[in-house]
């Protein structure tokens, strides 16, 4: 049916044909930017009300169901209420750097969806180091969050921008680690060439997806971690732990700049939501052969809500971790396991030239040893290490 | 014509973000106007097709080298008005003349130079396959290198900022 | 008018100028640093604005070199601010003109 799966592409082209040829390009990149923005902002009014009532029936009760059918209008409800609270601004606080900081964060979070391919032909600028543009666009915000938590100059807000700042640059090592050996086997850093390096599909009619194999289900599994950490959700959401610094960073905004801090924050998961599921998730190839019919931006939107519907359950289950158990993990357990899964995704690409019959399965045993094994051992140094004596080092 | 816009508009955010850095008062001020500065050179590398050093300059610059500067900003109370304390140095002519002769020197040297009237005829592009195939043939003793001196500064720069425990500490808990 | 090198040629003359001269007057140890930073900000461009005009980019010789001295800087960086964390400790200032124990 590929009708349905070009029908946007086919849109933009016409509508862009109504045009004289000389501002042809400008009106597509004006198209695609405004289809981007519409669809995301939409879709985070929509994980707003399906987080919480998805967090609601796994805590057995009910999440919000007085606003419209099943509380679906409650996006509305929230978005009136942070437009028409009054904006507070501390009479001590540096009223710039108060006013740039949401502006700072969500300026580059929104540059980030400029590289994810949504389906064929969708991807709105193709760069060459489009995986590096990513991560570039995503360490430049984190500068917002040390501006929010200094200008309002509460002790609250400095020590949980602080603790922010630490955690995300803790865990931009483990995030870019585990996306090198995909960068590796793909033999690019466009982010197109690593979706069609995924489109293959086995003899079996299972698709060569990265996951499907030991390195990238371990690469997976490492690159969700630390993308839950670079989000600030939880389990690692101590910068905005609610029940110790009051809300961290973000004390003393109110009003539309707490909404934008909100938003900047859930579209930087859904930045990097896109980016686990094209490296990783095969981008928008179908699973198998004979579901290739559905429309490629369907498989996309499929496989970015189960990974966010996968964000939602982890939030409910487990708890939250404390600053040092947090930087301990990152530092000495996810770091070296990322290292050791380069030489897995050598050792899986190598063995990939053994022609034999059993040659999957031992693939597979060796593989999985590799990585299995370091990760048991390093899991066990990590816990005798958290029940040492606590040093505390001050600053002078 | 864009091409100019966007060169004029970038090269007044960077010299902008430069002056700010050097003049203002308030040092988290001056390290934030710093960082403005970095993003902006980020931008002019796009427009000039190095677009893997203009990512790599946000990576580094913009993600890494402002928090440190704003972290040391913060660990030396340099934040806190010091009673008496005048933010220039007593020498501060100097600075300004030093500054404009270079910048005469500079500047004079440029324009006075027969080389600058060759133009390009086509226009140039990186693609990072060659970047990676040059850094792994010809430029493999300066990679492994700057992974040593990268080793070494981490190392050496943990050792010098650490604090030594001292014997009156009390002990830990 | 000048030609486009000659314009990223003296943009990068005025960042260094403006780097040098407030390396040179400000006090603070720390706004000296990002002083030196601006200058090797301004030498990147200028290696990066000569590989593009360059009648043979296909040799890659001003982007690696200013690869490397992005790396270089940000090393750099990260010791000097160790340093100025450690005379801190000792001097309890910042202010370049107090670090004058060697003098005489």
């Amino acid at each position: 049916m590929n009708g349905l799966d070009q029908v946007f592409v086919r849109l933009c082209h016409w509508f862009a044909g109504l045009f004289p040829a000389s501002v042809q390009p400008l009106i597509a990149c004006i198209v695609a930017i405004t289809a981007i923005m519409v669809v995301f902002a939409s879709c985070f009014a929509l994980t707003t009300i399906v987080e919480r009532k998805v967090l609601g029936r796994m805590q057995n009760r009910f999440g919000p169901n007085r606003v419209g059918p099943w509380g679906l209008l409650q996006p509305l409800a929230d978005g009136l209420k942070m437009l028409t609270k009054e904006d507070i601004v501390p009479y001590s606080a540096d009223k710039t750097v108060h006013f740039l900081a949401p502006l700072a964060l969500t300026v580059p979070i929104w540059l980030a969806f400029a590289v994810l391919p949504f389906g064929r032909n969708m991807t709105a600028v193709n760069f060459n180091s489009g995986v590096l543009f990513f991560f570039a666009v995503g360490s430049a915000s984190e500068l917002a969050v040390f501006m929010a938590g200094w200008s309002s100059q509460n002790k609250y807000s400095l020590i949980g921008a602080m603790r922010a700042i630490a955690q995300m640059i803790s865990y931009e090592v483990p995030l870019v680690l585990s996306t090198v050996p995909v960068l590796m086997l793909a033999g690019s850093l466009s982010l197109n060439d690593i979706v069609a390096a995924q489109g293959t599909y086995t003899i079996g009619g299972l698709a060569r997806w990265n996951v499907f194999t030991p390195w990238g289900l371990a690469g997976l599994l490492l690159f969700l971690i630390a993308a839950t950490a670079e989000s600030n959700r939880s389990p690692f959401d101590l910068p905005e732990g609610e029940s110790e610094i009051i809300a961290g960073f973000l004390t003393e905004y109110s009003g539309f700049k707490y909404a934008l801090f909100f938003l900047g924050e859930y579209l930087g998961l859904f930045a990097i939501t896109g980016l686990a599921v094209t490296l990783f998730l095969g981008g928008w190839h179908a699973p198998f052969q004979w579901l290739e019919w559905v429309p490629s931006w369907l498989w996309f939107a499929a496989k970015f809500g189960a990974l966010i519907f996968l964000f939602i359950w982890v939030r409910a289950t487990l708890p939250r971790l404390r600053l040092d158990q947090l930087l301990n993990f990152s530092w000495r357990f996810m770091v070296p396991l990322c290292l050791i899964n380069l030489l897995v995704a050598v050792a899986w690409y190598w063995s990939g030239a053994w022609k034999s019959v059993v040659a999957m399965p031992v693939r597979w045993l060796l593989c999985a040893a590799l990585i299995a094994l370091p990760y048991h051992w390093l899991g066990r140094a990590l816990r005798s290490a958290s029940q040492s004596p606590r040093k505390y080092i001050y600053a002078e | 014509m864009l091409n100019e816009i966007a060169f004029l508009l970038c090269a007044s955010i960077i010299l902008a973000g430069a002056v700010g850095a050097m003049m203002l008062r308030n040092l988290v001020h001056c390290a934030l106007c710093a960082a403005g500065a970095f993003a902006g050179l980020a931008a002019i590398y796009l427009q000039l097709n190095a677009e893997f050093a203009g990512f790599a300059q946000l990576l580094v610059y913009v993600g890494a080298v402002a928090i440190l500067i704003v972290f040391t900003i913060l660990l030396t109370r340099s934040t806190e008005l010091q009673p008496g304390a005048v933010h220039h140095s007593s020498s501060w002519w100097m600075g300004l003349l030093v500054g404009g002769l270079v910048l005469a020197c500079l500047v004079g040297s440029i324009m006075s130079s027969p080389s600058l009237v060759r133009l390009p005829s086509q226009p140039a592009s990186a693609p990072v396959k060659g970047i990676g195939e040059q850094l792994m043939s010809q430029y493999i003793m300066p990679l492994e290198t700057i992974g040593l001196l990268l080793t070494s500064a981490l190392l050496g720069a943990v050792v010098i900022a650490v604090r030594e425990p001292e014997k009156s500490d009390p002990p830990a808990r | 008018m000048t030609t486009p090198l000659a314009n990223y040629l003296i943009l990068a003359a005025l960042l260094f100028a403006v780097g040098l001269a407030g390396a040179l007057m400000r006090r603070n140890a720390v706004l000296v640093l990002i002083g030196l930073e601006l200058m090797f900000n301004a030498a990147n461009l200028n290696f990066i604005a000569f590989w593009r005009f360059n009648p043979h980019p296909e040799r890659l010789t001003g982007l690696m070199f200013a690869l490397f001295s992005i790396a270089i800087g940000a090393a750099e960086a990260a010791i000097g601010l160790a340093l100025i964390i450690a005379i801190y400790r000792h001097r309890r200032t910042a202010q370049v003109d107090q670090f004058n124990s060697l003098k005489g």
